[in-house]
């Protein structure tokens, strides 16, 4: 599948997501303690876009009372009905298999671009500049 | 004493007996209790919502002072009952006198005994309890538990905190430890009124009001874990009104989706939870006449969920018509016989 360029990754910073629409699809690609995860931009459930929901923990308890929170940053709550999504499966808590959001794969590259010298006619001496920074692409 | 178990009884799950009066209950008080019931004149103690003669509720051919022959005549013979879970709603249960609601509850006990479970070997009974104090109701349970011609423990769906709440969960270790369903029974110890809009003005709204009530028993009983601490423990739903159960779950389950994270010990849906721990006595029924909406009506609740239930002597139905629209004879025979034998293990011990 093609690979898509997303942005720097420092542009999209960890807890943070980015959207990026690629041929109609609104895509929202989460920074997962440096992990990139690319999701469909739409709950499952009534349509929200995903990348508006909050980032939280995962509640769990064996014994009513005692409280655990696991899984630090890697839930979504759906901005609408506070429906939970795994981060890094797009499955919802509740209902894994039932409900879930299509997941793109991601993946992290260097680019490198040349800097350009500009009119060398009017300006002094000038020497090549290699930029090399780290991109997030989605393949689509 | 008991004859020999029968495998395919016809239970009534909800049947009244009213005590008439405390004095009633003299020779079964200690000196104290009964020079205090008699010293201070406690003598009728009739729940505000459960007047024993009230015309709009007593069928007219059921009104009148429940005798044993009566109850014999009138809802067990005529309904060719095999065994009867006999429900007594009393003051007891609504006495703010935590000592006592435990005296007057453990002599009602006596009493189902002495007058009823022991006259007639079709009865069994609800263990009467002073929930105004789980630790004084556990202890009641502990102490009827031995006698299996008790199958049940007894609360009134709307009391004076909501059910689920860990002050009551003595009741339920008890209860569950000795294989006794929790009955929650509509009735009211009108502690606050029966909706959370303050008092109604009319008896219609009180009525209504009783469903409200145990939607959200139900929904407390389940938040709080009731069932995840006591996995074993049945609750049944007693004259409910049932119709509203199905789509109480659907808001339930969906709203569980966004909220459960307050409560992470309800880890599946709660209409999963319910199927497996919640069963409804079948009078009254709020279905309408169509019986092919009733049919969708019973499909969406699940047959398995509920459980026959004359109601006796409350005015439900006529005659002996007590299938409503919709059920039909087959569906009735497991009401009556499958589904009160799964919920009620110790029905299965004698009959």
């Amino acid at each position: 599948m093609p690979k898509e360029r997303v942005g720097l990754v420092s542009e999209i910073p960890p807890g943070s997501n980015k959207v990026v629409t690629v041929r109609g699809r609104e895509i929202a690609v989460f920074n997962v303690g440096g992990d990139f995860h690319a999701l469909l931009n739409r709950c499952p459930h009534e349509g929200a876009k995903l990348s508006r929901g909050i980032i939280v923990g995962l509640p769990e308890s064996e014994v009513p009372g005692c409280y655990q929170l696991s899984r630090p940053g890697e839930i979504l709550r759906c901005p609408w009905h506070g429906w939970e999504f795994d981060l890094r499966t797009g499955k919802s808590h509740c209902d894994p298999q039932g409900l879930f959001t299509r997941q793109y794969k991601t993946s992290v590259e260097r680019e490198t671009s040349p800097d350009s010298c500009g009119d060398a006619g009017l300006t002094a001496e000038t020497f090549p500049v290699i930029v090399e920074e780290a991109v997030v692409l989605v393949e689509v | 004493m008991l004859r020999q178990a029968n495998p395919f009884p016809k239970v009534d799950c909800d049947l009244h007996l009213t005590l008439p009066t405390t004095s009633e209950l003299l020779p079964f008080l200690d000196d104290y209790w009964h020079e205090q019931v008699t010293s201070r004149g406690i003598d009728r103690l009739e729940l505000t919502g459960d007047i024993s003669n009230l015309p709009a509720a007593i069928r007219p051919d059921w009104r009148g002072p429940a005798t044993l022959e009566r109850v014999q005549t009138c809802a067990l013979d005529a309904f060719d009952t095999d065994i009867a879970i006999c429900n007594c709603l009393y003051g007891a249960q609504a006495v703010y006198n935590a000592d006592l609601a435990a005296a007057l509850c453990g002599a009602m006990n006596d009493w189902l005994v002495a007058n009823w479970l022991s006259k007639d070997e079709r009865l069994r009974a609800s263990i009467i309890v002073p929930w105004q104090h789980p630790e004084l109701a556990a202890k009641e349970i502990e102490r009827r538990a031995p006698d299996r011609r008790f199958v049940q423990v007894l609360l009134m769906v709307l009391g004076d905190r909501p059910l689920g709440q860990r002050s009551m969960w003595p009741i339920y270790a008890a209860a569950e430890a000795h294989g006794l369903p929790i009955g929650v029974h509509a009735g009211s110890t009108y502690r606050f009124a029966p909706w959370t809009n303050g008092w109604p003005s009319y008896h219609i709204e009180d009525q209504a009001a009783q469903s409200v009530g145990f939607q959200t028993q139900l929904l407390s009983m389940i938040t709080e874990g009731v069932f995840k601490e006591f996995p074993k423990l049945r609750v049944v739903l007693t004259e409910s009104g049932v119709t509203w159960l199905p789509s109480f779950l659907w808001r339930i389950d969906k709203l569980w989706r966004g909220l459960r994270m307050e409560v992470p010990w309800v880890k599946r849906p709660p209409s999963e939870i319910v199927a497996e721990h919640v069963r409804l006595t079948m009078q009254p029924f709020d279905g309408p006449k169509d019986p092919q909406i009733v049919r969708e009506m019973i499909e969406q609740i699940g047959e398995e969920m509920m459980l026959f239930s004359t109601d006796f002597p409350h005015w439900n139905f006529e005659q002996a018509e007590f299938a409503p629209t919709g059920f039909d004879a087959d569906l009735m025979n497991r009401l009556r016989t499958g589904n009160p034998l799964k919920t009620y293990p110790r029905l299965q011990e004698t009959s």
